[in-house]
Order: C-alpha cells, then structure tokens, then sequence
C-alpha cells in the first residue's frame, strides 16, 4: 500500500485516495473541432508504461485535492507529488 | 502405561507441570501440559502418526518446530466451528482441546486412501495435468469428487465462526522481524537510541534459537539474557513487543502487516486473531532460518524429524521424540543436538557425520557416513548407514532406532526480504541463498542474512538496530553489543542425498526427487514452473524446509549451477493468515457506517421497513395491518395519486455551487444548458461522462445570479462529486467556482399529490402557492412550519409536488411537523418502494436504466443535449458507435395477463420457447402497477421506439417463465402532464 505525501496532508495511506488515472493526455481545448480519430484517441487510448508515469491521484478522505504524482508503476517509487491545481 | 510416556523427568522451560492439560486427539484422550504446543503433547504421548500426506495419504509425523513444520498438519474444533489446516507445532495446547489429525479416513491410523500410495506410481509429478484432462464430462461425474474426498486438505466448517477478529494500525521508526538473539539486540539498539519500535516473533516466548538449544549470553544462560533484555523493553514506553505475532506480508513503503495470535485459552476477550498493518519507517528482517532435510528413502516416515527440533522438544518441553536416535547431518550441529537429547534420557545410537573429518569421542561417531534408508513402514524402526564417498565394496550398516534425527544445514529465511524486492545471492561455498540488494528501507541481520553464530548474530542485530535508528532520525545508542562465546560459523557443505528409493523432497505435498527429476526430463527450465507442475513448495508450509533441496536438485537434473536457476519469488503471506481476519471489519455488521436522515426516527417508530441504498437507509415502505407487502406498497401509491404522500428524499446529494464562473462551469458539466435559468428556477440536469454515456442526473436551481443549489442521486453523489473537484482542479482551473457538498447540512422531503397544495398552503401562509405564483419548477425561500425552507416545485411522481428542504438540525421537526398538519389532509407517508411504482408509470430513468452503457437517446433524453459540442461528453455523442441505428432505447412493457407478476433478471425475447437466441434487450426496471392494474416494466430493447405496438415477451431463462407483453411508450401514466399542474 503507498503512502502518498500530500502536499497539504503530509504522508497519507493509498486508502484515502482515489486513482484518477493518467495525466499525460490534456483534454482538447475544442472538442467540437477534434476529428473522430483524435476524440477517441484522447478517450480511449492511454500509454501504459513500465516505469515513470505521471497520473492523477484524488486526496478524497482528505483536503479533497487532485494531486499530479510521478510513480514508477514497476517499483512504486513515487517521485514528485503536487497539486494539480497550482 | 504412563500418560505421558515419552515425557522426561525434568526440563522444559516453556511448561509448567504443576498445571497438566487433557486434550483430544483423534478420538483418543491424552495430557500434556499448560505451556505445550500440540506437537510437543503428541509427542509426549507417544502419538507418532499425526496426518496423512496430500498425494499418497502416507503417514506423517511431527517434522519440525514451529511455522516451518510440512507435515503435521490437523483441524481443531467439532464439526460446525472446525479449523482445518493448522500446524501441530503451532497451536499451543489448552484444556479440552479437540484435534484431529488431517486427510486421513477413518483416522490418520488407518486410512483407506494410502492404497493409492501403495499403487506407486500411478500419481507423478503433474498428475493433475495429465490424468484429468479427459473426457471434460468425466471431471464432474467422477474425478471431482473422488479427488476431493482423496486429495483435500482439511474440512470446511459449516456454521459461521463464532471468534472475533481484528485490525489494528500502527506507525513506526523501526519494525523487527524476529525475536531470536538478532532481533532483540537489534531491537534493544534502536530502542535505547530512542526509536519507536515494534518487535514482533511468532513464539510464545522470545529466543528464537535459543528456544530449541542452549546457548551462552554474557556469560549467562542465553535465554536469561533474552528475558531481561525483553524486561527492559517491556519498560520502555517507545516499545511494543508482539508475542506469538509473525510479520508475514512486506508490502509497499515499508508497509508491513504482522498476524497475531492473540485468542485463544490465554486471553479470554480478546480477537482470535489481530492483524497489525505497520507502517515502519526501517525494518529489520531477523526472521531466522529453516533447517533442510536430508534426502533418502523413506525419509517422510514419522519419527525422521529436524534434529534441531528433536533437540528442541528436549530442550523446551522436556520431551524425548523418541528414546533410540540416530542423528545424521553435515554440520557440527549434531554433535550438540547428541549431546542435547542424551542429556534428557535419549538413548543415542550412532552420529552420522557426512563429512569425513569430524567426530567426537563422547558419542557413537559415524564419520563420512550417512543415512541410505529409514526402516519401518507406519514409523522408524531403524535406519541403514552407508558411507557417503560412495566407495565400491562398501557395505550398509543397519542400526535399530526410533528417531531419525536430521541436520541439512540452515537456509536463511530471506521470504521478507525479496517480498520487499531485495535481490538474492548464492554463496555456492556455503550453499546459502543470502539476501543481497535490500529492495525496501530494510536489513537482514543474524541467521536469515547467513549468521549462524551466535556471537554474530548478537553483532549483527546490534549494528542492524542501530543502522536503523540512524536512518529513522536517531542519535547512536550507549552501550555495547552482547558477546557470546559461540562463535562456531556451523556452515555445511551442500549435501543432499544418498541412495535410491522414494525420496521426499516436499512432505506436504508428496513432492520427491524423482518428481523434479521428472519434471527437468520433460523438459522443464524455470523453477517456476517446475514448482507449478511438481506443487513443490505449494503447501501451506510455503516450502520453507523443501524450497532448497528442489532448487539444488533442479540445477543437477538440468546440468546448471545453482545460482542460474534461481528462487522461486517469495510471496506474503509467509504463514497462512486466517481468511476471518483478512474479512475482519468487511463483513457484516459495523461494515459501514449507517447513514440515517434527519427524520429516521421517526420512520423507525412507525415500524418502517428499511432498504439500503449505499450507506443510507430509507424507509422502503410502511407495512399496514393484515396487508401484505405488495398490497401496502400499492395502498401508498393510490393514496398519493388521489390524496397527498410525504417521502423522505433526504439522501439525495446536494451541492452548493458559488463563483463568478459558477454557470459557465454548469453549463459545461451538464449536457443541457444551465446558463439560461433565472434566478428563483429550476431545471432537470443531466450529467454525462466524456465517453458519452449518461452519469447522473439531478436538478439543478438558481438561487441568484452566481448561486446554484444543485441534486445529484442518492447513488452517484461521491462520484458526482468527485468528477465535479476533477474538473474544476485539473481541466478548467482557470473558473473561479467553489462546489461544496451540502449533503449533510439539508434534509428534504417531498409532497406529492393533488392535495400537496391546500397542505402546504396552510403550513407555510406567506407562500403564495397557486399556479401563477408559484410555477411547475420554481424555487421559493418561504418560512414551513415555522421552519426556514426551500421550496421547490418539481414532481417525480407525475402528480402535482413540491420538495422543501430544511436544514438538517431543523429536518425532523419538519417532518412532524408536516405530518400533524397532514392529518387532516389525509396525508400518507410513503417510502421508495412506491415512489419506485410512480416513477416507472411515469417512465423516469434511474441507474437501472443508465447502466453505464445507455447514452441520453437510448433512453430518449436526446432532444435536452446542447448543440453545442464543448460539454461534457457531449463530442461522444457524435461518434458512430453511439449514433449507429440498432442500438436499444428505452420502452415501456405492459404484460397482458393481469395477474402475472415479474421475476427479478428477465429478459426480452421474441418468441415464448426459452430457446437459445440472442435476446432484443432486458427489463430493467418492474413493478405492479396499482393505478393499471397490471404488471409494467421499463426495458432496454433493440431499436425499442420502433416497436412500440409489438407483443414480445418478457423471458426468465432461469425460472423458465415467459409472460406476453406489449412494448409500449415508456410512460404509462399521464402522458400529456396534466396532473403536474394540479
Ligand atoms: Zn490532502
């Protein structure tokens, strides 16, 4: 189980957080505008990789932050954790 | 005879014998003593026979000591509230104890299943793969069962388990893992340098080896010098130490969880089990070693056991596993374990050494010789010795004995470790498999890092606790580390097997030397999958005492050097942990926290039959006398549609959203315009998720120019919620908005029915309530019953309504309030299961209907989608997948027959046969509905709109019903809307 520094919170259990995925896709500033292909690609299509990734971790029984966290999904070593919102 | 004939006369620091024990085994009634595990109470008795293996049914006795015991295994307890699967050497005797010895039938005695290991070789490695395999109908009829009686462990209870179990949490500097003379000066380091430490060992009594054998401390008796460094502990205020407790899993950031044995006759009141998750800032793994067998014919029979454990049942319960022993091995221990069980009355035989050179006057040495074969074939009768360099001409030396007494050398116990993805070596010198790479802020220290000195491990574990509390911000500690004058390395050379014959490598699962070899012959590389195709290692006993005699034996089969094959990885648990405190606090009552609305004391009071919906409880209906549920469910229903109802909707999620950008950001979120509302209205929101699919819905009210009071659904609030802070933190953190759950602080209930407005009308006098005043969707600050309220007008149930809400301290007296003023209106209190009739005749959509799949046309929502593309969702709608013409949208089903009644899980087929055919689409909601008389559902079903006028029907595969229905529009009451306007 991770323990997870929040910035606010200090180190905090993984259960009182949400996984909110990854947070390398941004979400097209106009959806309307996207073609069909780069819609799903943004929807559906994530990079999955062994080792660093950055992704979005929701402090949901805590300050209710979305933090951006750097883990390495092979070894769980997180690097560094900040507020998604700056 | 004597109760306790193999019993010596003296010694046994774990027991007391002014406090004797009666005890079951088997049926038959034997005494121990208090401070006795169940092992050492057999042992005593002179039970020998104590299970049966997994494969063969051959007869197993007591092996080892403690946790690293493969095949004495029993179940404790009667019938309902059995126990199976437990170790002998580690439950500890109590009065009264029932035990039964496992896999056998009738008893571990005579067991009718050890035919199958007299049919030999009938059952090789991978027997499962190959035997079983066809005919597949065959599985079922006959191997099943027969594998079951045959091949299980032990009896599933029946009756729910009475014990309470329990989790507890715990921070730490430093955790210690293993209460050996490594662990307590580890311990007593880090404790004296002022770390906050946890120390934790699976015995009843801290020691560690020095349970099993002699050993001096500071020139004292080791265990002395254990007991007064435990006493200091025990004093210190920054220390906990847990007793019978084996730290068993290492898992993420130093989490590690530690399984104590806390129940039982010792501690009346207390968990059976407690399972600790500590968070430790540095860990110490002292967890000890296993000690190996050696590999021979006949080797599994009861009475060939560790020679460290035959000593330690002198040592610590003064009990002789057996009165003539020859002890075989490869190190010096030996000669000490010879000179142990001598001591306590056993006769000694012969002393094997398989090293050529050693020996020792005082004993019968048998240098450079070791055993071929254990005799006898329920028990030992005697063993054959033979020379170990294998020269020709050589004959066998056959020496009567009942205990066989072996020393393979020890393998570190690296489980914690290498589940902290610490990497291993080999020391091919000393045949150990060592830690290496530590892969979690930890350091082994004493025998389980290949110290077996005693000496070094005192050094070790000193240096270990204060590495430690360095690294967890502590000052060195005063002092020195203890000495001992043992400082014999006892390393033994790689020493394996002699001989041929059915040689047990793997005592709980049957596993031998020719299974591996077998298993390398068919062309098996990985020691993975040679443990996977052998079960070798896959017993309860995780192969602590197997794992290296297979490694080694993999390696010679396959011609490649030991460290090139490598371990198999080491998962947690390191000992079986009980299913029942896994489950602890996730089963049952206090699962959850029970959510109650303001007025739940009073739907209790009237006798409210509640449902769950998440953590909350809501009044499902009002049971009425000599009414049965359906009938008082629809008594509700008419009522209100001719009267007034008041429910309850006081668990609906409800936010409050503020801010410059508050309808901008609105108007995103939801995928119908909220910008355009006034001021004082409201209007139906429906949420998306960005795949399209419809989330949530709710309604959404203007309170003022940048203030909404929005409703989510009692199911979807968190999530609502959360999807909600996501956006406004990560994608659009450029609007200034503020969403607060105001959940807790409002309670709301709704009126419903023709009458609601002459009801609320005298209840709240300064609200002008007639239609003009106070339109369909119109939201009023106004003074209810004396009480400050939102009004807000909307209907659910398709009669005329209003919501109030009230802040929640104010809920209840709202409610009674309401209801007093009711009763001259006739008005009825209602609970879901009505307000659920209502909203299927009027065809409102729940989570039964947006599964997660259906967008806002399937469930004919799609003229309130926006136009505009940048909401929510809203550019997936777009897609082809989510426009393509065939998809199912929501209908209504009315069924003909008036009496039928709906099962639970029905589907919509074409035909009434029941025959295998791809359905159109399923009911997802259904009910009877008193105001038509008939049963109605709401149904997803394959170009639904299309079909309105069809008969289909409505098909339950599984009970085998089908009832004729009519597709219909998916409202059945009121199309036109009339009655909202009262
Ligand atoms: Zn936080």
């Amino acid at each position: 189980m991770l323990l997870i520094p929040c910035p606010f919170c200090g180190d905090r259990d993984e259960t009182e957080f949400a996984y909110g995925g990854d947070a390398g896709t941004e979400r097209p500033a106009d959806p309307g505008a996207a073609t069909d292909e780069a819609w799903t690609d943004y929807l559906c299509f994530h990079d999955n990789p062994k080792g660093p990734h950055r992704e979005f971790w929701f402090h949901r029984d805590g300050c209710r932050r979305w933090l951006t966290v750097e883990r390495d999904t092979h070894t769980h070593e997180l690097g560094a954790v900040r507020l998604s919102r700056p | 005879m004597r109760r306790q004939p193999f019993r010596a006369a003296e010694g046994g620091h774990l027991i007391d014998r002014s406090e004797p024990l009666r005890f079951d085994f088997d049926g038959h009634r034997q005494e121990g003593y208090r401070g006795d595990s169940l092992a050492s109470g057999l042992l005593a008795a002179g039970v020998r026979i104590v299970a049966r293996s997994f494969k063969y049914h051959r007869p197993r006795g007591v092996w080892g000591f403690g946790s690293e015991e493969p095949g004495a295994m029993v179940a404790t307890g009667v019938r309902e509230e059995v126990r199976p699967n437990l170790k002998a050497t580690e439950i500890e005797l109590a009065d009264g104890l029932m035990a039964f010895g496992q896999n056998a039938w009738p008893s571990v005695a005579w067991d009718l299943g050890a035919a199958v290991g007299m049919a030999g070789n009938v059952l090789p490695a991978g027997f499962y793969y190959k035997t079983f395999m066809w005919p597949p109908r065959w599985w079922l009829a006959l191997y099943e069962p027969v594998l079951r009686r045959m091949a299980g462990f032990g009896p599933a209870p029946s009756a729910p388990d009475g014990a309470f179990y329990a989790k507890r949490r715990m921070h730490a500097d430093v955790l210690v893992a293993g209460g050996g003379p490594a662990g307590v000066a580890a311990a007593l380091a880090a404790a004296r340098a002022g770390a906050k430490v946890v120390l934790a060992d699976e015995n009843v009594r801290f020691g560690g080896g020095l349970l099993r054998a002699p050993g001096e401390i500071g020139e004292s008796d080791g265990l002395a010098w254990i007991d007064a460094a435990i006493g200091e502990l025990e004093a210190m205020a920054n220390v906990r130490l847990l007793r019978r407790a084996t730290v068993t899993g290492y898992y993420d950031h130093n989490l590690l969880l530690v399984a104590e044995r806390a129940g039982g006759d010792a501690a009346p009141g207390t968990p059976e089990t407690r399972l600790w998750f500590v968070r430790a800032r540095e860990a110490v793994i002292a967890a000890g070693a296993h000690e190996r067998p050696l590999l021979f014919a006949g080797n599994d029979r009861p009475g060939v056991m560790s020679a460290s454990a035959a000593g330690g049942y002198a040592h610590a319960y003064g009990v002789l596993a057996g009165q003539r022993a020859v002890i075989a091995g490869n190190n010096d221990s030996i000669y000490a374990v010879a000179r142990l069980l001598r001591g306590a009355g056993v006769s000694i035989a012969a002393v094997a050494d398989a090293r050529a050179e050693s020996g020792a006057r005082d004993l019968p040495c048998r240098p450079g010789r070791t055993v071929e074969r254990a005799l006898g074939s329920r028990r030992v009768r005697g063993a054959l010795l033979r020379r170990t360099d294998g020269r020709a001409g050589d004959r066998s030396e056959r020496i009567a004995c009942d205990l066989v007494a072996v020393a393979g050398g020890w393998s570190p116990a690296v489980h914690l470790h290498t589940q902290a993805r610490g990497s291993l070596s080999y020391d091919e010198e000393r045949g150990l498999v060592l830690p290496d790479r530590p892969g979690g802020a930890n350091r082994s220290a004493g025998a389980a890092a290949g110290r077996f000195d005693l000496d070094g491990c005192l050094a070790e574990g000193w240096a270990a606790g204060v590495a430690a509390a360095a690294a967890s911000g502590h000052e060195r500690p005063a002092g020195e580390p203890p000495r001992s004058p043992d400082r014999v390395a006892g390393d033994a050379p790689v020493f394996w097997r002699i001989g041929a014959g059915k040689q047990f490598v793997d005592l709980q699962y049957d596993v031998t030397a020719a299974d591996v070899e077998l298993a390398a012959r068919e062309g098996y590389r990985s020691v993975e999958h040679v443990k996977r195709y052998t079960a070798l290692g896959m017993g309860t006993d995780q192969g602590k005492t197997s794992g290296m005699a297979g490694l080694v034996l993999l390696s010679e089969a396959i011609g490649r050097p030991v460290a090139r094959t490598g371990t198999t990885t080491f998962r947690p648990p390191y000992t079986p942990v009980p299913m029942a405190a896994m489950a602890a606090g996730l089963i049952g009552e206090g699962r959850d926290a029970l959510r109650r609305t303001a007025a739940d004391d009073w739907h209790e009071a009237r006798g409210a039959v509640f449902t769950a919906a998440g953590l909350w409880r809501r009044p499902s209906y009002y049971p009425r006398e000599g009414m049965d549920e359906e009938e008082a469910i629809s008594a509700e229903v008419r009522e209100v549609r001719a009267g007034v109802g008041i429910v309850d909707v006081g668990t609906l999620g409800k936010v409050d959203v503020q801010g410059r950008d508050a309808a901008a950001f609105l108007d995103l979120v939801y995928a119908n315009r909220i910008s355009t509302l006034k001021a004082g209205r409201g209007r139906y929101g429906l949420m998306l998720r960005e795949d399209g699919r419809v989330f949530d819905d709710g309604v959404v009210m203007r309170l003022g120019e940048n203030h909404f009071y929005l409703t989510t659904t009692t199911a979807q609030h968190h999530a609502a919620m959360q999807h909600m802070e996501f956006l406004l933190q990560t994608v659009w953190p450029e609007l200034e908005v503020y969403a607060t759950d105001v959940s807790e602080h409002w309670f709301a209930a709704a009126l419903a029915g023709p009458g609601s407005r002459a009801l609320l009308g005298e209840v709240a006098p300064g609200l002008d309530v007639s239609d003009e005043a106070f339109p369909m969707m119109a939201v009023r600050a106004a003074t209810v019953a004396g009480l400050s309220a939102l009004v807000f007008r909307m209907s659910y149930s398709g009669e005329l309504s209003y919501e109030i809400a009230a802040p929640a301290d104010h809920g209840l007296a709202l409610w009674t309030r309401l209801l007093t003023a009711g009763r001259e209106h006739g008005l009825t209190p209602y609970g879901t299961e009505a307000m659920g009739v209502m909203r299927i005749e009027k065809g409102h959509v729940t989570h039964a209907e947006a599964d997660g799949r259906t967008t806002p046309d399937d469930l004919g929502l799609g003229r309130m989608v926006n136009a505009g593309r940048r909401s929510i969702g809203r550019r997936s709608l777009d897609l082809p997948a989510l426009c393509r013409k065939g998809r199912q949208q929501l209908v209504g089903l009315a069924v003909i027959d008036p009496e039928a009644r709906i099962p639970p899980g029905c589907q919509v087929a074409e035909r009434d046969d029941m025959r295998p055919a791809a359905p159109l689409g399923h009911v997802t909601s259904f009910c009877y509905s008193p105001t038509l008389g008939r049963a109605i559902a709401l149904a997803l079903v394959e170009n639904g709109r299309s079909r309105i006028g069809q008969t289909v029907y409505v098909a339950s595969p599984v009970t085998g019903l089908a009832m004729a229905a009519e597709i219909v529009p998916p409202v059945f009451y009121d199309a036109e809307g009339t009655r909202l306007r009262g």
